[in-house]
């Protein structure tokens, strides 16, 4: 639980150090690459800017995640349960994956427009694949035993599912979502760039547009820092709930 | 092709469940996967009460014979399986209220405590656990040995106790019949020898069905030994051992068995090997 955190701190000072020398160094002016005192001013000096900005995305993010997880859970369960889909959806999944998500988002905004649907979709979007993918493996790897034992004490299909299969499922479904929080503030952001009012990724264009870049930076640092919290909450929670799992 | 089926006969028509045990008779049973035919016309009587060995190679076909006790082979997305004949056992359950299984791996949950392994099959069925049901899970657990231990997840336990956890969970689905695979080939020679007479003090009077490969357990625990022998599969003539179990190995008549039942079974690889 600590070292990590130690090492995470340790690292993320070695980087701003870095950053700072390379500052100096190259005496690069502030309006390509400004230091990280600079940035960190620009934090202090646009807080409430920053902090209505980044609500808004890390709603998308979060919306994204919570979509992207029940339509590829609910994927996964009918490619395992209706073999016929899994035959029909596996080709589609795959060809959708040849379309970058990326491509897709102006049209997404033209569909849905300016608001937070576009990026809600665009996150989604991004995360089914993965999410999808890893489900179907972890409830496609129970142990056949324990389905055979559970067969054999009298279960139904939809108890066996509920007290074995799908718990057996959780470290691989654990896995995916880890995955989905770090590809969805992409889907996010890229929705921004396309068309928004609000967000941190509109944030970020608008003060590139006015040459502010110490701004576009702290948007982008908060943006890294939700991205991280995210991410050791959840493994803190999964972990919690895993315990079971031989490490 | 033929469609497939496999009568379950939920009811008994010869006689009803006595205090000699449930009697599990399989009759013409077979089964092919694809093309190729794994048991074939296998008639057997497995008698009420008893223990029954069942002695061959690996690679045989006894898993799938247990699998046809258990009622296990019309598994649903394996349409290329089909099994044929019939499988009754005399009670009024049926086959799947009438068996319980013991595998080779003790197929504990691992997310669920010892204890609620134990009980695991209340779960299944959606049902409350009873008081007489705690009950009788703590006087298991206390039989196996393992009532400091009933709160503790699997994981921490050793190969011998997760073993003994397993078998505490198939007494404690209370059937006539239990259906074991190989269940303690994976254990070391000292704990699988405590386990064995455990499992002969607890199983007694139940009808055991068990698959093994080592001829000294079946001399061991068997009432009945039975032989699995060529492709595809036929079952021997029962050879019965009388005295009571579990038997200490150096029993003279013990040994004398031990050796009848190696030599078959060499002379039968010895077959297999020249007709190939």
């Amino acid at each position: 639980m600590f070292r990590p955190a130690i090492r995470f701190s340790s690292v993320g000072v070695a980087i701003l150090v870095m950053w700072h020398l390379i500052v100096i160094i190259t005496d690069v002016p502030p309006y390509i690459l400004p230091g990280p005192i600079a940035v960190l001013n620009a934090v202090l000096a646009h807080t409430g800017v920053l902090m209505e900005n980044a609500l808004v995305t890390i709603i998308e993010i979060l919306a994204g995640v919570m979509l992207g997880v029940l339509i590829g859970g609910a994927t996964a369960l009918s490619m395992v349960y209706f073999r016929p889909v899994h035959g029909w959806l596996m080709p589609v999944l795959v060809t959708s994956q040849a379309i970058p998500v990326f491509a897709l988002a102006p049209l997404l905004t033209l569909w849905l427009g300016y608001g937070l649907a576009s990026k809600i979709c665009m996150a989604t979007l991004i995360i089914y694949f993965p999410v999808t993918a890893t489900f179907y493996d972890g409830l496609r790897r129970t142990e056949p035993g324990w389905i055979d034992l559970a067969r054999t004490m009298g279960g139904s299909s939809l108890s066996i599912l509920r007290h074995v299969r799908l718990p057996a499922a959780l470290p691989a479904a654990a896995s995916g979502i880890r995955v989905a929080l770090a590809v969805a503030p992409i889907g996010a952001v890229v929705g921004e760039w396309v068309g928004s009012s609000k967000g941190l990724g509109y944030l970020m264009l608008h003060a590139n547009a006015r040459l502010q870049i110490d701004l576009m930076f702290a948007a982008l640092l908060v943006l890294a820092v939700t991205g991280l919290v995210f991410y050791f909450a959840f493994d803190v929670a999964a972990r919690r709930v895993l315990a079971w799992q031989p490490q | 092709m033929k469609p497939p089926h496999f009568n379950v006969s939920p009811y008994s028509t010869t006689s009803s469940f006595s205090s000699e045990g449930c009697c599990v008779s399989l009759r013409n049973v077979g089964l092919n996967i694809g093309e190729r035919t794994i048991l074939k016309d296998i008639t057997h009587v497995f008698p009420g009460g008893k223990w029954t060995c069942l002695l061959g190679k690996s690679g045989i076909g006894k898993s799938m014979l247990l699998r046809a006790v258990l009622g296990l082979l019309s598994s649903p997305g394996r349409e290329n399986v089909q099994c044929t004949g019939d499988l009754h056992m005399d009670h009024p359950g049926g086959v799947h209220r009438a068996a319980a299984y013991m595998a080779q791996q003790d197929l504990l949950l691992p997310w669920l405590s010892v204890r609620e392994n134990i009980t695991l099959g209340a779960k299944i069925r959606g049902l409350n656990l009873s008081v007489s049901d705690h009950d009788r899970a703590n006087r298991l657990l206390e039989m196996v040995g393992l009532s400091d231990r009933m709160n503790d997840l699997p994981n921490s336990l050793s190969g011998g106790m997760r073993q003994r956890a397993a078998l505490a969970r198939t007494l404690w689905e209370n059937r006539p019949v239990i259906v074991m695979d190989e269940p303690f080939s994976a254990l070391d020679a000292l704990t699988r020898m405590h386990i064995q007479d455990l499992a002969s003090d607890l199983l007694d009077g139940k009808t055991v069905i068990m698959v093994t490969h080592d001829p000294i357990e079946a001399v061991r625990v068997a009432d009945e030994i039975v032989l699995l022998e060529g492709t595809p599969v036929t079952l021997s003539q029962p050879i019965p051992v009388t005295t009571s179990r579990p038997r200490s190995l150096d029993d003279a008549n013990v040994f004398k068995l031990q050796k009848q039942v190696i030599n078959r079974l060499m002379s039968e690889n010895a077959n297999v090997q020249t007709r190939d």
